[in-house]
């Protein structure tokens, strides 16, 4: 591609074939919708330090600093200045990389969560995987045996998920897996890539388990409504077999849906692995988060939820893409 | 000649008893997942108010000589490692945090519902001000975004208003602005609005009692999820202070005892499955009993 933009004329059969396009004029409208997302999310982590009741510097370090340190960290903050001039010199800096400075380390911020963003990012693709691995065999299973013992016992099951606490089904699952059977690690990561596959196993199902139960409701009814339609109808008509009827008329119509629905509720399994990465004594962002709460380091907050935020969009990007790919009617549209 | 002046037979039909849709109350006695969940949430609303009354200790009374003892005839679930009574502890966690539940989910719900409603009537400027901070206030996950606001304005009780009062309302206002989008295209609005009503009269009077019954039994899974935030909250060291009880820090002290004493943990959770599946059942309830024919 990049040979093929050096000379001027096929450069011009490149943009003429690709740029007229309207996928990929789809998939530029999109990224630029984003761009508005992206600077409100920095305006609402920059108006996180106002939040702060009295004076954050003071809050931050607590009663007994003594005066000159808060004064400093007043100045490190840069709270002496006027708001605006605030907002462009944090902006200023993220657009160039750099996310602050710890209080606590006295080290920039980029440095204190890097080292948790492999371990976050791999424990949210295998509890996607497990939340897609769970929920379309049931919600298969429901939509096809309409008001039938297996759809109650699926209703069931999503019921008892709505309401449960992810945390305490991460300690049910180390008492009984780890603890008591040996299976997986009671918590950790391991050195080797089968070890932290391994130790993110019960983690990963656990952040599912929290948006299985929405994704099944949705799924089923999303399900009915196809297996209702009158394609399939037709296909049936036409005498074809029920199993490719439902793999390859009612599973691809379906599958939209699903991938929509997983962009929308990635955000909450993502925020889940917060308190997961805590029950599981695993180093990731949401670990970094809740120290850096502990320690009362707010630049390494506010780092960390800029950078939830900013990892939420491009997820929510790449579905949507995805969903463009498999739906001719949105890309067209 | 008598026959020639009887009317039509359709206009003699005397009104057909069988087509008029049961009331509101009867359609809620025949409606079994309304009914099961409005019984396990009053049984469980009603434990929560008795606690007083049937806690027979007080949940913070310390009794050093007997901690992690087991259930017998003095304290029905045993106690804690601090010899605190664990039943009446249940209870009186129950009390704070479904408190905490349905005074979180009130202000969201109020303006929530409003903005959405001026937005989907109105349309314009403010609507797409309002939607663009929508979709900023979704991106970020949402416990991160809870988590973060809590440590800002302070943990417990005021924290968690404050936080969920800046970020729960999106969910309402968006699902009210789409609802109102419809109703407004609908033939009676247009004759409502045609026969000179006011603005406020017909958005009061002819569309939100069109478009409120979707946000009602939001609130249902609303309280799901606030409960399930407080308690994690809790978990965390950033909801309810102890002394206070709560089901998240009760799970969290009896975590440390989960190789000898698992019920210490498991009760509380068990009390949280429970009151998610009262309510998401009376929301189903609900969904099924106000859907318009």
């Amino acid at each position: 591609m990049a040979a093929g933009l050096r000379s001027p004329e096929r450069g011009a059969r490149f943009a003429r074939r690709y740029l007229t396009s309207p996928g990929l004029r789809y998939v530029v409208r999109r990224i630029l919708l984003s761009i508005p997302v992206v600077l409100g999310v920095v305006v609402v982590t920059f108006l996180l330090l106002r939040l702060i009741p009295g004076d954050p510097a003071r809050t931050l370090l607590g009663l007994h600093a003594p005066a000159s340190a808060v004064a400093a960290l007043r100045r490190q903050l840069g709270l002496d200045e006027p708001i605006w001039r605030q907002f462009w010199a944090y902006f200023y800096d993220l657009a160039h990389g750099n996310l602050g400075t710890s209080i606590y380390y006295q080290a920039p911020v980029a440095s204190v969560i890097a080292p948790g963003l492999p371990l976050t990012g791999s424990l949210v693709l295998v509890a996607t995987f497990f939340a897609i691995v769970i929920t379309v065999p049931l919600a298969a299973l429901a939509a096809t045996h309409q008001d039938r013992a297996s759809d109650h016992a699926v209703r069931l099951f999503s019921l008892m998920g709505l309401g449960m606490p992810s945390f305490w089904f991460g300690i049910i699952l180390i008492v009984l897996f780890a603890v008591d059977l040996h299976w997986f690690p009671v918590g950790g990561y391991g050195t080797t890539f089968w070890e932290h596959l391994h130790s993110l196993l019960l983690p990963g199902l656990c952040a599912a388990i929290g948006i299985v139960p929405v994704l099944i409701r949705s799924l089923r009814v999303g399900m009915l409504d196809v297996l209702g339609a009158d394609y399939v109808a037709t296909a049936r008509a036409k005498g074809l077999r029920s199993s490719r009827v439902t793999f390859v008329h009612v599973a691809r119509n379906a599958l939209i849906p699903t991938v929509t629905l997983l962009g929308i509720n990635i955000a909450y399994l993502i925020g889940g692995t917060v308190v997961i990465e805590r029950v599981f004594a695993l180093n990731g962002l949401g670990s970094a988060m809740l120290t850096a709460i502990d320690n009362r380091d707010f630049p390494v907050v506010q780092g960390v939820t800029l950078v939830y935020a900013l990892g939420v969009i491009v997820v929510i990007l790449i579905t949507d893409l995805v969903t463009a790919r498999l739906d001719p009617r949105i890309r067209l549209k | 000649m008598s026959a020639a002046i009887s009317p039509p037979v359709g206009l003699t039909e005397p009104e057909n008893e069988v087509n008029r849709r049961p009331s509101f109350k009867s359609r809620a006695l025949h409606s079994p997942t309304f009914m099961s969940g409005a019984i396990l949430t009053t049984t469980i609303v009603a434990l929560a108010l008795l606690a007083p009354v049937i806690g027979r200790y007080s949940p913070v009374a310390q009794d050093l000589l007997h901690p992690l003892a087991g259930p017998s005839g003095a304290h029905w679930l045993g106690t804690d490692e601090l010899g605190r009574d664990v039943w009446s502890r249940l209870l009186y966690a129950g009390r704070t945090d479904l408190q905490v539940g349905v005074l979180a989910v009130l202000f969201p719900f109020a303006f929530g519902v409003s903005i959405g409603t001026v937005c989907g009537y109105f349309g314009g400027r403010i609507d797409s001000v309002v939607m663009r901070i929508v979709d900023v206030v979704l991106a970020f996950p949402f416990y991160v975004l809870i988590i973060a606001l809590v440590f800002v304005v302070g943990v417990g009780t005021h924290g968690i208003y404050i936080a969920f009062g800046l970020t729960d309302w999106v969910i309402y206002a968006r699902t009210t602005r789409s609802g109102t989008m419809v109703a407004r295209s609908l033939d009676w609005v247009a004759a409502a609005e045609g026969g000179g009503l006011s603005r406020m009269r017909v958005l009061w009077r002819h569309i939100l009692p069109n478009t409120i019954t979707q946000a009602v039994v939001y609130v249902m899974s609303d309280i799901v999820l606030v409960i399930l935030a407080v308690v994690t909250l809790g978990y965390l060291g950033l909801g309810i202070q102890p002394p206070a009880p709560d089901w998240g820090s009760m799970i969290s002290d009896g975590q440390s005892f989960i190789q000898t004493n698992q019920w210490l943990a498991a009760i509380p959770g068990l009390a949280v499955v429970l009151t998610g599946i009262g309510l998401s059942l009376l929301g189903d309830g609900l969904a099924d009993v106000m859907r318009p024919e």
